[in-house]
């Protein structure tokens, strides 16, 4: 084992590290208000919206990242002039986005059918229930699958090495390819992911207690 | 009395027409009419599955009707340009799961609805919901969350909720059915109080000591229809029908 080969590409380490991050960042703030809204359709009183977001969620759900990252980088990417980074961050971000909304959806139905007939015989309109009443109670409730789906988006991403951008994984396959080191770059590299999604973990255990004190 | 004065229209709070409703093929309501008085308060009585629940809550329309008309203080209940939202303000329901709201304080369950429907000021519809929850012998219990109440507790904070918006026309539904036995006083002296302000109220209950004490008129419906309605004493004392009669001796000797 020769760690020499960590120590001296640091600095290309962080360049990845920070990709990584930017990009399942961004990705995380394209899938909650996608994944929110597609929650929110999926138990509407109005059908298309419920038709529209089921077709959404069972179709991203169905496809494999990898296939759609280079969908969306070779053929929509093309025709909008996405480029990669941004192929890479609208890929990540719907396809998250289905299995948030499917988050959304249970922990809404999670809160029981009493509340909202409790908050509409007091006079409230629908949205004024879904706000002050059901999605309080149910963001309580979708925090820890949340946590789940965000430590998943961020292992998601380094797939998004396929359509040439440089994330952690990438320097990684590129490190290992001039020094041919690679048992000690993807030990590294593990543990740089680990840092990541455990780090990303504690946070959110941190706001769910938040929330509990409040309550 | 001055003969210049207009001539009082006493215009029923409440007005079942012919209300039928099904669920699937079930026939839950055939054809069920009901006027009830301004300041009254009627008592709905009956077996299980009768459709007491069902016809209270078509009244408020949180259940829909298939034939008929409901009005309640001259608004068309199932109209089609009726603003819902606006009646309902007007209604206050209590039903058996009291169904407060878990994440918000006592006194935020009670200001919920004054401030964001009726748009009070936050700080006046606090001040009148805290006043309310004086009046049941809840002060004590403003800032604390709902479960942390007795049940009792919890179905008087759902009336001081109701009572916020305040209504002319209060529905309970089974309000203490869910209760422990020795909670259930505390809750009916709470609906008792009521009486004084002259609200009209609809009451389903099993409770035949109080339905007989408090109300101005029983219903007693079975499998969908109205079988008997009239004064409490009458009702109680010379049931007209088999059902009414097997239905009482049956509840009177649990
Ligand atoms: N949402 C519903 N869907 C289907 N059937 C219902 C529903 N609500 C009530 N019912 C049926 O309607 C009948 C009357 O119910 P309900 O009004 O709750 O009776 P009660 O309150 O007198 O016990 C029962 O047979 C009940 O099973
Ligand atoms: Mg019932």
């Amino acid at each position: 084992m020769n760690w020499s080969v960590i120590t001296q590409n640091l600095p290309l380490f962080f360049t990845g590290v920070r990709m990584t991050l930017t990009i399942s960042f961004l990705a995380l703030l394209v899938s909650i208000p996608i994944g929110v809204i597609a929650g929110l359709f999926r138990v509407s009183r109005f059908r298309l919206l419920r038709v529209v977001s089921a077709v959404y969620v069972e179709f991203f759900r169905g496809v494999p990242l990898l296939v759609l990252l280079i969908w969306i980088f070779f053929v929509l990417g093309r025709f909008l002039r996405l480029g990669p980074y941004w192929s890479a961050i609208l890929g990540l971000g719907v396809f998250s986005g289905a299995f948030v909304a499917e988050i959304v959806r249970s922990g809404i139905q999670s809160v029981p059918r009493g509340q909202m007939e409790a908050a509409r015989a007091s006079g409230m309109t629908y949205l004024q229930a879904m706000t002050y009443v059901i999605l309080p109670q149910a963001v309580r409730k979708v925090l820890p699958p949340m946590a789940s789906q965000f430590i998943i988006l961020v292992k998601d991403s380094s797939l998004v090495s396929v359509i040439s951008i440089v994330d952690l994984s990438m320097v990684a396959k590129n490190l290992v390819a001039t020094t041919f080191r690679s048992v000690e770059i993807w030990t590294f590299v593990a543990v740089l992911y680990f840092c990541i999604t455990y780090g990303l973990s504690q946070l959110i255990a941190f706001c769910e207690r938040k929330f509990h004190m409040d309550h | 009395m001055n003969s210049t004065m207009p001539p009082t229209v006493s215009q029923p709070m409440v007005s079942i027409r012919n209300v039928r409703k099904k669920f699937g093929d079930l026939e839950v309501l055939k054809n069920v009419s009901i006027e009830v008085p301004k300041s009254q308060v009627f008592g709905f009585i009956g077996p299980s599955g009768a459709g007491k629940s069902t016809i209270v809550r078509t009244v408020n329309a949180l259940e829909g009707i298939d034939g008929g008309e409901i009005w309640v203080g001259g608004v068309s209940v199932h109209g089609p340009s009726t603003d819902l939202n606006r009646l309902r303000a007007n209604i206050g329901f209590v039903s058996q799961s009291f169904n407060l709201y878990p994440h918000l304080k006592v006194l935020e369950n009670v200001a919920l609805a004054p401030i964001k429907v009726k748009r009070q000021p936050p700080s006046q519809a606090r001040e009148y919901a805290a006043s309310i929850l004086k009046t049941l012998g809840l002060e004590d219990k403003m800032d604390a969350f709902p479960t942390r109440l007795s049940g009792g507790q919890q179905q008087r904070v759902a009336i001081a909720r109701a009572l916020a918006m305040e209504p002319r026309l209060m529905i309970f539904d089974e309000p203490t059915s869910a209760l422990d036995p020795e909670l259930i006083k505390e809750v009916l002296d709470a609906i008792r109080g009521l009486l004084a302000t002259g609200i009209t109220m609809l009451l389903v209950t099993h409770e035949m000591n109080f339905a007989r004490e408090i109300c101005d008129s029983i219903v007693f419906m079975a499998e969908g229809e109205i079988l008997e309605t009239g004064a409490p004493e009458q009702f109680f004392s010379h049931p007209q029908t088999q059902r009414a009669r097997d239905f009482l001796s049956a509840i009177l000797n649990r």
